[in-house]
C-alpha cells in the first residue's frame, strides 16, 4: 500500500478512487480534522494558530502571502509523506481551502520536484474518456504495488 | 480517533440516501449518521466506519463514493444553521464533482478493457494549405 497524494488535494472522485484500489489516499480533510478536533483548542473556532503560517515557511518564503504559507502548513506535510501522486489539471471550480492558484502552482511543482511517479489527467468530459481515466488511475495504482 | 466521512451516491445509483441511512439504522455500528440530498456523512470511531463504509459500499459498487470529511456533521463552525445559509464551502467541490459521477460509474461498472480514443484531428496548417493549393494548380 502506497501513500498517493491527490491533485485536487480535495478530491472526492480521485481519493475514493485510490483507497478503492487499496492505497493510502492523502487529502487535506484529514488534516483539517486533526487542527478542528484536537482537544485543545487554542485558537477557536478553528485552531489556525498563528504557528500554522510558520509551518508554511518551510515550502514558501515569509514575502508570499500568508494564505499560501497558511495552505501549505497543511498540504505540505502531505507531500512529504507522499510516495506517488495523481494531478488534475485545474478544473475551473476550486473553491476553499483548494482556491487559491499560487498554492496549487506550488502544490503541484513541489509534487514535480520531488521525484515520485505521477500520473498527469484531465478531468473526462463523457463515457470513453471517463472509462479511460478509470483505467489510467486502475494501471498506475497496480503499478505502484 | 473519531472521524467522518461523506457516503455520496452517483444521481444514476439505484441507492437512495434513506437506503444507506436506514441500513445504518439497522446496523451493529455505534456511528451517528446525518442525511443529505447527496448522500450521508456518518461520525464515529475510525475502525468502525471504515468497517461500515466498507459493507456500505458493497450496496452497488460502483455507484457509492466516499470521501474524508474534516468537521464532525452539524458542527456549529461548519453548519449553515449555525452562519446564516448557504452552502458550507467544501460542498462546491461535491457538487461539481458529483456531476461526473455517474460517467465515472459506468466506467468503474464496464471494468473490462478500454478502446483508445481517436485523436482529434488536428487543423491544416496554412503552410500545407499553400502546399495544397500549388500542387492542385500547377
Amino acid at each position: 500500500m502506497s501513500k498517493v497524494i491527490v491533485y485536487p488535494p480535495t478530491s472526492m472522485i480521485l481519493s475514493d478512487l485510490v483507497e478503492r484500489m487499496g492505497h493510502k489516499a492523502l487529502v487535506v480533510p484529514e488534516r483539517v480534522r486533526e487542527l478542528v478536533t484536537a482537544n485543545d483548542v487554542q485558537s477557536p473556532p478553528l485552531n489556525v494558530t498563528p504557528e500554522e503560517p510558520k509551518k508554511g515557511l518551510r515550502y514558501a518564503a515569509v514575502d508570499v502571502p500568508s494564505g499560501v504559507r497558511g495552505r501549505m502548513a497543511l498540504i505540505g506535510p502531505l507531500i512529504e509523506e507522499a510516495e506517488a501522486a495523481i494531478i488534475v489539471e485545474d478544473p475551473g471550480w476550486l473553491t476553499g481551502c483548494a482556491g487559491c492558484s499560487r498554492t496549487n502552482e506550488l502544490v503541484r511543482l513541489l509534487i514535480r520536484t520531488k521525484g515520485i511517479p505521477v500520473l498527469d489527467l484531465n478531468y473526462p468530459t463523457d463515457d470513453a474518456q471517463a472509462k479511460v481515466f478509470v483505467q489510467k488511475i486502475r494501471a498506475f495504482l497496480e503499478g505502484l504495488k | 480517533m473519531k472521524v467522518t466521512k461523506y457516503v455520496i451516491t452517483s444521481s444514476e445509483s439505484d441507492i437512495l440516501p434513506s437506503d444507506i441511512a436506514m441500513k445504518i439504522y439497522g446496523s451493529k455500528y455505534d456511528v451517528n449518521v446525518k442525511e443529505t440530498c447527496f448522500g450521508v456523512m456518518v461520525n464515529g470511531e475510525e475502525e468502525v466506519v471504515d468497517a461500515l463504509v466498507k459493507d456500505i459500499r458493497a450496496l452497488d459498487p460502483a455507484g457509492i463514493f466516499i470521501k474524508d470529511r474534516g468537521f464532525p456533521p452539524g458542527d456549529p463552525r461548519r453548519c449553515r444553521g449555525h452562519r446564516g445559509g448557504g452552502a458550507r464551502p467544501g460542498f462546491y467541490m461535491i457538487e461539481s464533482e458529483s456531476k461526473m459521477l455517474p460517467m465515472i460509474s459506468r466506467a468503474l461498472a464496464s471494468g473490462g478493457e478500454v478502446t483508445a480514443i481517436p485523436e482529434k484531428k488536428k487543423p491544416l496548417l496554412p503552410s500545407r494549405l499553400e502546399e495544397i493549393i500549388k500542387e492542385d494548380l500547377s
